[in-house]
C-alpha cells in the first residue's frame, strides 16, 4: 500500500472515485491535477459538496450565486483554468496545475481572480446564441455548418450542434459557445 | 454558522478571516494562524444562510471589491488570498 491509499481512506468514496476519474481526464487532455493529494482530494470534496447544494460543479473556490446561468463560467473546470495555468503555474484553486508548478519552479499560494468584475458582481451573462461570439468570417464566406466553441478549452467543432461533451476538457455541451 | 474563535497565545492583533469551507487556500491561511498561534476568529461565509449570508459577504465585498476569498482582515490591514509572507508579517 502507498502513502496515497492511505490519503484516500479518510475520504467518502464518491469523492475518491470522482478524484481518480478527474485525474484521468486530465491526463488525457494534457492537463495534470495538483500532485499534492490531500489538497487536491479537499477539493474534489468541495466539487461533491457543491454538486449536492447547487446541482452544479461551482468552484470551490469561489462564493455560488446558487443559480447555474450566473455561475456557468465558475463551473469547473471553469472558463479561466488555461489561461491562470499558463501565467501562474495553476488554476485559481490550485485543482489544476503545470509542470512548472509541479516541478516547484512557481510560488505555491493565491493568484489573481481573471473572473471579471462585472460577472462577479452581477453573475456571468453570455452573448445571445443569434450572435456568434466570433469574426464573420473574411470574405462574406457561406459556411455549411455552424462552429461551436468550447469555453473552458477553445476546442472548435464545425456541426449542428455542440457535443455532449467536449473530447479535449470534458467539458459538458452547456459550455460551449455558437462562434462562428 | 456563524463565526468561529480559536484561542492562540498570540492576542497582538484583532484577526478576522472571511472564508469558505470548501476552498483549499482559505483552509491554508487557516492552518498557518493556527501554527502560528495567533488568537482570531473566522467565518465560512458559503455555510451561512440568507441574511448572514448576505451581510457577510458584503462586509467581505467591502473589505476586498474584488470578491475573492480568503480574506485576512489584521487590525487595518486586509490580506487577499494566501500568501504566508504577507500575512506573517502583517501578524509581526
Ligand atoms: S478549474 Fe476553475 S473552477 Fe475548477 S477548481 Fe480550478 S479555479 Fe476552480
Amino acid at each position: 500500500m502507498t502513502a496515497g491509499d492511505d490519503v484516500e481512506k479518510t475520504f467518502a468514496p464518491d469523492v475518491v472515485e470522482l478524484f481518480h476519474r478527474l485525474d484521468r481526464e486530465a491526463r488525457e487532455g494534457g492537463y495534470n491535477l495538483n500532485p499534492d493529494k490531500e489538497f487536491t482530494l479537499r477539493l474534489v470534496e468541495g466539487l461533491v459538496a457543491n454538486q449536492k447544494r447547487y446541482g452544479y460543479w461551482q468552484c470551490p473556490c469561489r462564493l455560488a450565486f446558487g443559480e447555474k446561468a450566473k455561475d456557468i463560467d465558475v463551473v469547473c473546470p471553469c472558463y479561466y483554468r488555461d489561461a491562470d495555468v499558463v501565467e501562474f503555474g495553476a488554476c485559481y484553486c490550485a485543482l489544476y496545475v503545470s509542470e512548472e508548478w509541479i516541478a516547484g519552479k512557481v510560488p505555491q499560494r493565491s493568484i489573481p481572480e481573471r473572473r471579471p468584475q462585472e460577472f462577479i458582481d452581477r453573475g456571468y451573462s453570455k452573448p445571445s446564441p443569434a450572435e456568434p461570439a466570433g469574426a464573420a468570417p473574411a470574405g462574406g464566406l457561406k459556411l455549411p455548418y455552424p462552429v461551436w466553441r468550447c469555453q473552458v478549452c477553445g476546442y472548435l467543432a464545425a456541426r449542428d450542434g455542440p457535443p455532449g461533451v467536449c473530447p479535449v476538457c470534458f467539458a459538458k455541451k452547456d459550455r460551449f459557445e455558437r462562434f462562428l | 454558522m456563524g463565526f468561529v474563535r480559536v484561542d492562540g497565545k498570540d492576542k497582538k492583533h484583532k484577526v478576522v478571516l472571511y472564508a469558505l469551507s470548501t476552498c483549499g487556500w482559505c483552509r491554508r491561511t487557516k492552518e498557518l494562524l493556527v501554527e502560528e498561534g495567533v488568537d482570531h476568529e473566522y467565518v465560512d461565509i458559503d455555510l451561512c444562510n440568507g441574511d448572514e449570508k448576505e451581510k457577510l459577504s458584503t462586509k467581505a465585498r467591502e473589505l476586498n471589491p474584488r470578491g475573492n476569498y480568503p480574506v485576512l482582515q489584521v487590525d487595518d490591514r486586509v490580506i487577499v488570498g494566501y500568501d504566508p509572507d504577507k500575512i506573517r508579517e502583517a501578524l509581526a
